[in-house]
């Protein structure tokens, strides 16, 4: 099933180091065709088979919406995440097939807006690479601010600075940098969105901070993958297709399904679009959701889960899959 | 309360607090009911950081109430169209943490959304209460006229004299009904009028 998840045969067309910790890599389409057009703020879920387990990843495409000849992701190194990262820096090499989705938007910009505010913290700077390259060729009226902790690892800030001169401001945890959030936020012109890509916590603050001083939910825009959190193995059983199966501990409760032959709807891969949303059978047992897409409510009513990134504690679980 | 028929027909809500630095309230006739009945909910201070642009209705009432409330800004004027330029100003001088609140008729609140959107602000965002009367503000889908206040149904276009059926279906862009000609086939065939947007 896998909406909207059509496959796309590439071939790896170069692997730059970036700096100590964030790589890029180059995907060009196996028959020398164009990519398919996308929107800035698209994700590709890359397919990274190791061995006999397959990762699905998703990454922001960074290049400019305007140039389809390659897609360009960078990936930040995560020494004790699940291992997808890893496997791109270290296995991942130039001339190399690989397997990747249509692009999908769901940190679309707003082009309503009469000017677009952007919030970047640290990785979460890729998807405004493509979005600020988009705009600045329509003549967007956009402002970039960009946290990271140190220079060295400002990635793109070079970039950043000089395609766009002072429309980027650069704030640095190592020399006390602090974005000036209620200042910056109340002193936007009417008609201004607000777009913040970063770590959970800066997301959160700024989310919070925009709501207390005004900022109608439609203006705020947010994206943050949660990657799938490892976690104690658990059983669970799919009602529908009469299995029970074993999730792992470095396995997604999504990744376990499609591994039993299951083939659910996904798109995301990352708690944040609802397509993978399962209704729960019958539980006993405690929940840990790591979406962003269920309402506290949903969370709480243990009537659903997203499988993609949450998981389960407990003696049983079934599921209507 | 008008009831949902087709997706654009606008429902109204009950206007409640929204969190924001400035409070923008543009109101006529009985509206002004809607914002003294959410002022006995405002904490002490709200309107310190209100502007409040009322239209008068025809019985000149509620001017008193609403000053009482002591905004940091009042204006009462007689029309919209006297009370647009200063909307068009206010929004365009505005930041990010205005919020509107629309209270009144139909024709009052869809005007002064029509004004907010230009403005940039979306309008899941501005927060409207229907009070006072139903009549509607059509446009002659045939020779594109204005009619104001429109009670009857059918209705005969200010413009062009075509006796217009008056749909559900709205523009916010316009901020009007549609009105579509009734006897296009049979000019001589006139259904009765029946007054029903009162």
């Amino acid at each position: 099933m896998s909406t909207g998840t059509t496959k796309l045969d590439v071939v790896v067309s170069d692997v730059v180091p970036v700096n100590e910790l964030v790589t890029r890599f180059h995907f060009r389409r196996r028959d020398g065709a164009l990519l398919p057009r996308f929107s800035g703020g698209a994700h590709v879920v890359v397919e990274m088979r190791d061995g006999e387990r397959t990762r699905l990843n998703p990454y922001s495409l960074m290049g400019s919406p305007l140039d389809t000849r390659e897609y360009t992701i960078s990936v930040r190194r995560d020494d004790v995440g699940r291992g997808g990262s890893l496997f791109m820096h270290r296995n991942v090499r130039p001339g190399m097939e690989m397997v990747i989705s249509y692009p999908v938007n769901l940190f679309s910009l707003d082009l309503r807006a009469r000017k677009h505010l952007m919030l970047a913290g640290g990785i979460g700077i890729t998807p405004f690479m493509a979005q600020t390259a988009q705009l600045a060729a329509e003549g967007g009226n956009f402002e970039l601010h960009y946290t990271c902790r140190t220079a060295s690892l400002g990635t793109y800030a070079d970039v950043l600075r000089e395609r766009y001169d002072r429309r980027v401001r650069l704030y640095h945890d190592d020399r006390d940098e602090r974005i000036e959030l209620d200042r910056l936020l109340s002193s936007q012109p009417l008609g201004t969105h607000l777009y913040v890509c970063g770590p959970s916590g800066m997301i959160g603050w700024v989310r919070d901070s925009a709501a207390s001083l005004g900022w109608p939910t439609e203006t705020v825009h947010f994206e943050h993958f949660a990657a799938p959190q490892p976690g104690a193995p658990f059983d669970v059983t799919l009602g529908l297709s009469g299995r029970t199966i074993r999730v792992g501990e470095q396995q997604s409760l999504l990744e376990a399904i499609e591994a039993a032959g299951v083939d659910p709807p996904y798109l995301c891969r990352g708690g944040v679009c609802g397509q993978c949303e399962t209704n729960v059978i019958a539980h006993d047992g405690k929940f840990i959701h790591n979406d962003h897409w269920l309402s506290e409510e949903e969370h709480r009513s243990c009537k659903k889960i997203m499988p993609c990134v949450s998981r389960f504690e407990g003696r049983s679980l079934v599921l209507e899959r | 309360m008008a009831a949902k028929s087709i997706i654009s027909r606008p429902v109204y809500g009950t206007l409640s607090l929204q969190p924001g630095k400035h409070h923008l309230f543009v109101a006529d006739a009985e509206g002004a009911l809607a914002i003294t009945d959410l002022a006995s909910k405002a904490p002490a201070g709200f309107f310190a950081n209100a502007h409040i642009i009322f239209i008068l209705g025809n019985d000149g009432k509620h001017v008193a109430a609403l000053q009482a409330l002591k905004p940091a800004q009042f204006y009462q004027g007689h029309s919209f169209a006297n009370a647009l330029p200063r909307l068009k100003q206010t929004l365009a001088n505005a930041h990010m943490g205005l919020r509107l609140y629309l209270a009144g008729t139909e024709g009052l609140i869809g005007q002064a959304m029509q004004a907010a959107l230009e403005a940039g602000i979306d309008h899941t965002s501005i927060q409207t209460e229907h009070r006072g009367s139903l009549a509607r503000r059509i446009q002659c889908v045939h020779c594109k006229g204005i009619t104001e206040n429109v009670t009857t149904q059918p209705a005969t276009c200010s413009h062009c004299g075509l006796l217009l059926l008056v749909r559900d279906h709205y523009s916010r862009r316009l901020a009007a009904f549609q009105g579509v000609c009734i006897n296009a086939e049979d000019r001589s065939e006139i259904p009765p009028a029946e007054e029903i947007f009162r």
